[in-house]
């Protein structure tokens, strides 16, 4: 039934014909999927995508999130997890502190550890090396994933250090790979209205391709529904992919749904379902060479990240405790997910559940 | 099945034929979930070609919750003499109907429990109450209550219906009927009307004039064939009378209930939907579930047969028991319908549009 007459009465054919001939959709075709009124027709071709990669596999991962702190220098005005030091909500975890944390889910079969936090002022690479040096040695086989592009480019500014170096001594002291966050939307103009302390898009790109050089492999994530054009999010997937043709360095990418709440962006209301089903198709589409896309269910709901398992996405993250940036926001999904939950929702949408670590190695 | 049947079947439903039970089950068997979604909303849009979605503003109001029903499926009910049980009293229900009216409401959503010492008077003075002070619409009194009303007094439903109607009902929702399928009934609600009841008082309704809508309450425990069964009872009827104006399905939500289970999930609710738009073909109106799905699965719907987002739920309690809380206000509603490319209006009961909502 979803044959190239259907996608023709649609105004995809050609879109459709690019698809099925494995050939590199243009921004302007993703302009057309993305204005595209029959987004469960845009879902169904990224569907067929996703199975020519991954078959029915639907990955999931046990995992633990920790923040080590809010406190941020950058102050974006999209987040609404980020405090000024000394302001009430403030917090900043010891090395003990993470520690117990770490401990609190010791019996448990985890593979990954995730770990960001805000651009603090004053913890210093010390504390981040003995941070994974401690973790890595009471959970020895945990893959740490920790500190974003953004958070490397201000641990070498504080430092006065190049981010090779940082990243140098971080993989010596235990880091395995990068998460995604930061990269938000590259483009400058948005940037300079949401975030203009930040780190740049092409500054985020440099220390990525810097990491994946160095054999440190990283996902990749878009901050969507805000202030972006669709045309901005498809140059960010763009650049995405330009990068990823030079070093094939990225595992994951992640769409996250802006969730306005508690943040100082006024007048912008949260995504919809269809525009999160849409935005998942189209990057599946568009990123022809990042093997996974994720359905942040933390972001989505659980609900939604189970029907965008069949809009594109084969990822849906994990057993996340503790999660922090997006339920400050105003996140209306559950806090946390076992093993149980996940391998039932993914069951359901007649897919297979398959356990992975951050790499997307299968573990069972 | 072999794929050429199921692909000879959906050549059938593109060309506007009716299903047949086989066919639907099918469908909902082997049929992928894009595939269900684009016939449904296929169908939706050769019945609707106008690029629209209704909703309507109104309030569930319980007038009581006490219920000597019992059904193993709720956790809103009170037995009779528990201490939360409650009555509302006619100061309460009159504020309740002026906070509507002021939100630019156009009709209540009545219904309670089976109370066993309220006399059939005692609705009838409700609606003459409401009646000679507010102008709005009373969708009131799902066919159990009905049946339960004709037992007390030693009436017939119809009867009942006669009378309630006099006294300013204007039309009988859907609720009640779960899975009408009675092995599962005596199942889950063993003292609720029959499934043969249910569709009766539907059907004296529909001939005595009054518009009705039907629901089912799906992921207990019945089978997948039984809501195959519940859909076909309703087509069968619908053919008969015409009567009823919209079909409501939703999800058992089993949060403080008797029934111990994980609630259905999005793509099971999805499937659902899109198979009752192909099924009900002599149904006008599908309405999405944001009270149960969430909002944004809700407007998915929209895409999957759905054509009505329901109500703004100005008050809604059942749902609620079972741990479930989903807000809206009529303005984000509009937002969502707008946002998954459709034009929202603001409609009655009767699915008429609201003259001079622009939609705006």
């Amino acid at each position: 039934m979803l044959d190239g007459n259907w996608y023709k009465q649609v105004g995809l054919g050609p879109i459709y014909e690019k698809v099925l001939g494995g050939e590199r959709l243009s921004l302007d075709d993703g302009e057309r999927l993305f204005a595209c009124p029959d987004t469960v027709a845009v879902g169904a071709l990224a569907h067929h995508v996703r199975r020519r990669l991954h078959g029915l596999s639907a990955f999931y991962v046990m995992n633990q999130h920790i923040n080590y702190s809010n406190i941020c220098v950058n102050g974006c005005r999209f987040c609404a997890f980020h405090r000024n030091r000394g302001e009430a909500g403030a917090f900043e975890l010891t090395i003990e502190d993470v520690l117990a944390k770490a401990r609190e889910r010791e019996g448990e079969a985890l593979t990954e550890i995730h770990i960001v936090g805000g651009c603090h002022p004053d913890l210093s690479l010390d504390y981040f090396e003995a941070l994974l040096r401690r973790i890595k040695e009471l959970r020895p086989g945990l893959i740490l994933k920790a500190f974003t592009a953004v958070e490397i480019a201000h641990f070498a500014k504080r430092e006065g250090l190049t981010s090779r170096e940082v990243l140098v001594r971080l993989r010596d002291a235990g880091l395995d790979m990068l998460p995604g966050g930061g990269a938000e939307i590259f483009s400058p103009r948005v940037r300079s209205l949401l975030c203009p302390e930040k780190l740049s898009g092409e500054g985020w790109l440099d220390i990525v391709r810097e990491a994946h050089g160095m054999g440190i492999r990283t996902n990749a994530t878009m901050l969507y529904g805000h202030l972006e054009t669709p045309r901005e999010r498809l140059e960010h997937l763009d650049a995405l992919r330009r990068l990823q043709d030079e070093t094939g360095g990225f595992v994951c990418f992640i769409p996250l749904p802006f969730q306005p709440g508690n943040t100082q962006v006024e007048g912008v209301r949260p995504t919809t379902g269809v525009d999160d089903l849409k935005t998942i198709a189209v990057s599946r589409l568009m990123l022809d060479n990042l093997p996974h896309i994720k359905a942040y269910w933390v972001m989505l709901t659980v609900k939604l990240a189970q029907v965008a398992l069949l809009f594109g996405a084969d990822d849906f993250d994990g057993t996340i405790i503790e999660e922090k940036i997006g339920h400050m926001a105003g996140a209306e999904s559950e806090q946390s997910l076992t093993r149980s939950d996940l391998e039932r929702v993914i069951r359901e949408a007649d897919l297979e559940p398959v356990e992975r670590n951050s790499f997307f190695e299968r573990v069972r | 099945m072999t794929s050429f049947d199921l692909q000879e079947i959906m050549a059938g439903v593109l060309a506007g034929r009716r299903i047949g039970p086989d066919e639907a089950w099918a469908l909902y068997e082997e049929a992928g979930c894009h595939e269900l979604g684009l016939l449904a909303h296929r169908r939706r849009l050769s019945r609707h070609p106008e690029p629209v979605v209704t909703y309507v503003v109104d309030r569930n109001i319980n007038y009581s919750n006490v219920c000597a029903c019992g059904c193993r499926f709720c956790a809103f009910f009170r037995p009779p003499g528990h201490p939360e049980g409650y009555v509302l009293s006619r100061a309460d229900l009159a504020q309740k109907i002026e906070e509507t009216l002021s939100l630019g409401g156009t009709q209540i959503l009545m219904q309670g429990g089976h109370h066993p010492d309220l006399p059939l008077s005692f609705y009838e003075d409700m609606l003459r109450f409401i009646k000679e002070r507010y102008p709005i619409h009373i969708h009131a009194f799902s066919p159990p209550e009905i049946v339960y009303f004709a037992r007390l007094e030693g009436l017939d439903a119809a009867a009942v219906i006669a009378r309630l109607r006099a006294a300013g009902l204007d039309s009988i929702p859907g609720g009640g009927a779960e899975i009408l399928v009675d092995e599962v009934r005596r199942r889950v609600s063993p003292n609720k009307c029959s499934a043969g009841e249910w569709l009766g008082v539907m059907e004296e309704a529909h001939r005595q004039g009054l518009r009705t809508t039907a629901t089912m309450m799906f992921g207990h425990e019945e089978e997948p064939r039984h809501r195959l069964d519940h859909l076909f009872a309703l087509r069968e009827l619908q053919d008969r009378t015409g009567g009823f104006t919209a079909f409501i399905p939703w999800a058992f939500q089993p949060r403080n209930t008797a029934i111990p289970r994980l609630p259905e999930t999005a793509v099971s609710y999805l499937r659902l939907l899109a198979l009752s738009r192909l099924v009900l073909d002599n149904f006008d109106n599908i309405q999405a579930s944001w009270v149960t799905m969430g909002p944004k699965v809700a407007q998915t719907a929209l895409l999957f047969g759905a054509n009505d987002f329901g109500s703004t739920m100005i008050e809604e309690n059942v749902v609620a028991a079972a741990g479930v809380h989903f807000r809206l206000s009529a303005d984000e509603i509009r937002r969502i319908i707008r946002s998954a490319g459709f034009e929202p209006r603001q409609r009655t009961m009767a699915y008429e549009w609201i003259d001079g909502d622009s939609g705006q």
